[in-house]
């Protein structure tokens, strides 16, 4: 059965076709939804791609959190749902609460537009359970705001409770402790700077990010099955 | 009454302020010696209706908590003062 993905695009979200794309040469179906509307219902797992969300006034992912949609996209993380944010993304759920930490202005106030190293650090996440603790994948980055940043104390709990997802293998951007994915501690919503949609073919100069979206559309076929509530649980 | 509010975000101690750092940097080179603590932040204002300042505080407060700042990596500092309502005298 193939995974029904919502992909989440806000005025000034400019990933969602990419992602959809890469979400259906791999086998899933990829269902656009507005930042108006107000159900998620029908979709298996929802991904907030990259971009920039209500032009990342105030701060990147400030406004996006007050979007309708986001009340049902809270609600289905809450009941365990796979998602997904992918830069932009990912500011936008750190800033919804769904993610720990925060993300920052680059440390030397460069955008950083290049293709990097990244090592899977856990592999208790949905977008990271299918690969090899340790891996290696080579993804393209680019942004202006990806310098990962908590407390120490922080820190010290996503290190110790598996949440560090992904991390550079040579910082690019100043994050804390290299950090590149995070995951909340049920494991079920992910964020990471990276964008996975970019390195899904050769042609693009990698296909890594593809494994990380198989991984993540396992899950949402397993979450459509009831199967994947039991694995987050069983953390 | 309306009161004026100035609300200045500014990042945590302890937390990376690369644009301010970047202008310590480069004030030297243009001689100004014995710049340090340099901070880069926003200032938001606006103007509020509250029944007094108390509540008008209060109000801020709570913006800047829901919104104006990330406490993760950021602090605000609130100012407010009545708006003259020229009142002729």
């Amino acid at each position: 059965m193939s995974a029904t993905v919502g992909v989440v695009y806000f005025p000034g979200t400019n990933c969602e076709h990419d992602v959809a794309g890469a979400i259906e040469r791999l086998g899933g179906t990829a269902r656009l939804l507005f930042h108006t509307e107000e159900t998620v219902k029908g979709c298996d797992a929802l991904v907030v791609p990259g971009g920039f969300a209500h032009g990342d006034y105030l701060r990147p992912g400030a406004i996006a959190r007050f979007s309708p949609i986001m009340g049902p996209l809270a609600r289905f993380a809450a009941e365990g749902g796979p998602v997904l944010g992918i830069c932009n993304g990912f500011q936008v759920l750190t800033e919804a609460g769904l993610l720990p930490g925060a993300l920052m202005r680059n440390d030397g106030l460069r955008f950083i537009c290049t293709t990097v190293t990244c090592t899977i650090e856990s592999t208790s996440s949905v977008l990271t359970g299918g690969l090899a603790t340790g891996s290696t994948l080579r993804l393209p980055i680019n942004h202006y705001e990806g310098n990962y940043t908590c407390s120490p104390e922080q820190l010290a709990a996503i290190e110790r409770e598996g949440q560090v997802v992904l991390r550079y293998r040579d910082n690019p951007n100043g994050s804390t402790g290299a950090i590149a994915g995070v995951a909340n501690l049920a494991g079920n919503v992910v964020g990471l700077m990276p964008h996975p949609e970019r390195a899904s073919d050769e042609l693009l100069g990698s296909a890594d990010g593809n494994l990380l979206l198989s991984s993540f559309l396992d899950a949402a076929a397993r979450y459509a099955s009831g199967q994947l509530a039991q694995g987050v649980a069983a953390r | 009454m309306e009161f004026s509010c100035h609300v200045e975000v500014r990042g945590l101690e302890g937390i990376a302020d690369p644009a301010g750092r970047t202008i310590e940097r480069a004030l030297p080179a243009l001689g100004f010696d014995g710049v340090s603590s340099v901070h880069v932040g926003k200032v938001i204002s606006f103007v509020l209706e509250a029944d007094d300042e108390a509540s008008c505080r209060e109000m801020v407060s709570e913006m800047c908590e829901r919104l104006l700042a990330n406490p993760v990596i950021e602090r605000a500092e609130v100012e407010v003062a009545p708006l003259a309502t020229g009142a002729a005298g």
